[in-house]
């Protein structure tokens, strides 16, 4: 029995009175939403994805275009979105696929922390005339260092440091692969990243020969599949991070499909063209921190104990107990992402459903470390729905050192957050290897984008840091006493270990 | 500097005596001689130099021949888990039995183990262009032989044994590749995604050089590793997962 059509879920219409038809839409868009016949651009709103391509390459801003209101009988329970999802699996008898982030309309647990600013007593400090120390150091510290002095009375270390990243920010780009992203996407990022000398993760589609001019910029990963990984991609990156689970997708591999494996995709994940790449759920080398352990201590034998390495997961129930068990694994850092992170491609029941929210696994992780004695051991870093510079200082306010964006750094690049990655059809270039597309993001130019979102958050962090009486990065770290709770329940303000608004130090 | 090296492994830990491997490739050495191994963990890692030969006397830890990119290793005793794990070119004769996942995720070059070895034996090998891994085993494997494997060759010769890979899960996932186990298995036996093809002259001669390779580096001489049938398993097909999703 057939269920026919879902209703579109946009409208789009033109003004024909401000339309000079130059065509500019119906090249913008790759859904085919609009075509010409005769003197008219003529649309299809049941192809729009609500990418904004069209509306912003329109010269006449001639277009306009919302969301459909839902034509169903309305019901709190029976959303639209449940019943199309419904509509489609009786159809299909799939599991449906779903890109970016988490869609459910949960309050981030950031907006309901506030931070503090000083007021009369313990001045605030200005970052116009102050120093303020912003470089993050990624990697094992020791406990304690001891020193020397030599007989000319310099002092000399005698404890060996292991190698660290050195952020002058504690902002960082996520982990978004050669196949999920286009590699002018991934070279705008680099260059970007570079040039506030921070660092980006590779994802686990390896290491592209244009990129190896920001190789010391560059995170590389090591996943499930392997794919890419060889001696040379190991000793090109700064640091090396192992992925073991994602936010958007704990608990399941990835799987980039043959179709997008071409012929220089396929150069970087090392198989052949159009083979379907699968990253297995697990690391068939890792069932126990031991392995895991043995994993981490292998890639640094491999890199002569040279590079930091990683390990990324998603933030699930029990993450405060594995994250404890990772730094003991001889890991220099470790991610956490978040169940609101991104994704080219995620079954929906995983994206919307699994993991916790990256805020209370940052500050239960903290906590355990600390507990344990081996905070000092490891660094955190926290990724997931960080939106502003204001989430990155509560989240190192919770607890983390740095953070990873994803999502935020594809937006300075045009990404209007549409979640149809998976199509491979994006319209800004970003999610897609179609030359036309991908030549449409000039990485010459978009790299400013990211440098200057970076560069604009820092000063942000900066000044809230300042306003906070806080001087160094370090000070702000794991620092709850500049957090309070706006509207959150007991319980979530105990994990979060934050008082309420209201009460006072 | 001789051609040659000896290194006394006893009482070494592993990152030592990785060292003093490298600095003795770099000094220009062919061949390292390594007494007293005994357990020492990633031997060999992410060693580079085609022409380096490695022979290791006593057990080596697991992960042997980790990343490693050319080089030769000779094991002369039983191995650890996982030997050739992610390895990109280069050659590994156990002469004995191995552990757990050997030549994991094996991206290029060759693993030989005179005896049985453990789970997971070739699991997620792959091909690229040139690089074709192979996994030869002379005696039997145990369960989940050559998951997810997505290229390369997996041999197994099955010695003195009626059934060679009496357990299951041969293949579940695999997406390229191929497995050729002596005798017969069960279908039973076999993982999704997994299917039985026909093993006939093409692929007798495809196998032949390798089997070749085993006898020679072990001294075996057995014509019936040439003559007998060889069931040979692939991917029922090259996209495992294409039909279990839907697009939103
Ligand atoms: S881009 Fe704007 S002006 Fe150009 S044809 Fe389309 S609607 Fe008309
Ligand atoms: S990357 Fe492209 S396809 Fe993905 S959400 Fe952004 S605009 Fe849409």
């Amino acid at each position: 029995m057939p269920i026919g059509s879902t209703p579109p879920k946009f409208r789009v219409r033109i003004d024909q009175d401000q339309c000079m038809l130059c065509e500019q839409c119906i090249e913008n868009c790759p859904y085919g939403t609009f075509r010409r016949e005769g003197n008219r651009i003529l649309v299809n709103s049941r192809a729009c994805t609500g990418c904004h391509r069209c509306i912003a390459m329109c010269p006449r801003d001639a277009i306009d275009l919302e969301e459909k209101p839902v034509a169903y009988r309305s019901h709190p329970i029976w959303t639209r979105e449940a019943r199309e999802a419904i509509f489609n699996q009786a159809k299909t008898g799939k599991i449906v696929l779903a890109g970016m982030g988490n869609v459910l309309d949960v309050p981030p647990i950031f907006d309901r922390l506030l931070l503090d600013a000083c007021q009369v007593t313990n001045p605030s400090i200005d970052p116009l005339r102050e120093p303020m120390e912003l470089r993050t150091y990624i990697g094992k510290k020791p406990s304690r260092v001891e020193v020397t002095t030599k007989p000319d009375g310099d002092i000399e270390l005698l404890t060996r440091l292991a190698p660290n990243l050195r952020c002058e920010t504690p902002i960082m780009i996520g982990h978004m692969s050669y196949g999920a992203i286009s590699l002018n996407a991934q070279l705008s990022l680099a260059r970007g990243a570079a040039a506030q000398g921070t660092f980006m993760g590779t994802g686990e589609g390896g290491l592209h020969k244009r990129l190896y001019p920001y190789q010391d910029h560059m995170i590389v990963q090591v996943a499930s599949g392997r794919f890419g990984v060889d001696i040379d991609y190991l000793e090109r990156g700064a640091a090396i991070e192992i992925k073991i689970g994602q936010g958007a997708k704990p608990g399941i591999g990835g799987h980039l499909p043959g179709e997008k494996v071409d012929e220089s995709v396929s150069g970087t994940r090392m198989i052949p063209v159009s083979s379907d790449a699968i990253s297995p759920a697990p690391h068939h080398d890792i069932y126990s921190i031991e392995d895991l352990a043995q994993l981490v201590r292998g890639l640094k034998e491999a890199t002569e104990w040279k590079k930091p390495v990683f390990v990324k997961i998603a933030a699930v129930h029990n993450v405060a107990a594995i994250a404890s068990g990772i730094a003991r694994s001889s890991a220099d850092a470790v991610v956490i992402d978040g169940f609101r992170g991104g994704t080219g491609a995620a079954p929906r029941v995983f994206r919307d459903h699994v993991g916790i929210p990256i805020e209370a696994a940052v500050a239960a992780v903290d906590e355990k470390l600390r507990k344990h004695g081996v905070r000092n051991e490891v660094s955190v870093i926290a990724s997931g729905g960080i939106r502003d510079s204001a989430d990155v200082t509560k989240a190192i306010a919770l607890g983390a050192d740095a953070v990873y964006i994803g999502t935020a750094a594809l937006i300075s690049l045009g990404c209007r957050v549409c979640g149809n990655c998976y199509r491979g059809l994006c319209p800004w270039g970003i999610a897609t290897q179609r030359p036309d597309l991908t030549a449409r993001l000039d990485p010459d130019i978009m790299w400013e984008n990211v440098s200057n979102l970076i560069n604009g958050w820092t000063l942000e962090i900066a000044e809230l840091m300042g306003a906070a009486g806080i001087n160094s990065i370090e000070s702000l770290r794991g620092n709850r006493d500049r957090l309070r709770g706006y509207m959150l329940d007991e319980n979530l303000m105990n994990v979060l270990d934050v008082k309420t608004v209201g009460a006072g130090a | 500097m001789t051609e040659t090296v000896t290194i006394d492994a006893a009482g070494l830990h592993y990152t030592p005596l990785n060292q003093m491997i490298r600095s003795a490739v770099a000094a220009g050495a062919k061949e390292i001689v390594l007494n007293n191994v005994n357990g020492h963990r990633f031997i060999g890692n992410g060693l580079r130099g085609t022409d380096v030969r490695l022979i290791i006397n006593g057990v080596p830890g697991g992960d042997l021949g980790m990343f490693m990119s050319g080089p030769t290793c000779i094991v002369h005793a039983n191995a650890e888990h996982a030997p050739g794990n992610t390895m990109d070119a280069g050659t590994i004769y156990i002469h004995g039995n191995a552990g757990d996942a050997v030549a994991h995720s094996m991206r290029g070059g060759e693993v030989y183990v005179k005896g049985d070895i453990g789970y997971r034996g070739g699991i997620h090998m792959k091909e690229y262009r040139e690089k074709k891994p192979v996994l030869v085993v002379g005696g039997h494997a145990r369960a989940f032989l050559g998951e997810y494997m997505a290229g390369g060759l997996l041999i197994i010769l099955g010695i003195g044994k009626t059934c060679p890979v009496d357990e299951r899960g041969i293949g579940t996932g695999i997406h390229g590749g191929e497995i050729y186990i002596r005798g017969d298995v069960p279908d039973r036996h076999l993982g999704i995604g997994a299917t039985k093809k026909p093993f006939g002259a093409d692929e007798r001669e495809r196998i032949r050089p390798y089997i070749e390779k085993y006898c020679m580096e072990f001294g075996i001489t057995d014509s019936s590793l040439f003559e007998d049938e060889y069931v040979r398993i692939g991917p029922a097909s090259a996209r495992p997962f294409a039909g279990k999703y839907t697009w939103e």
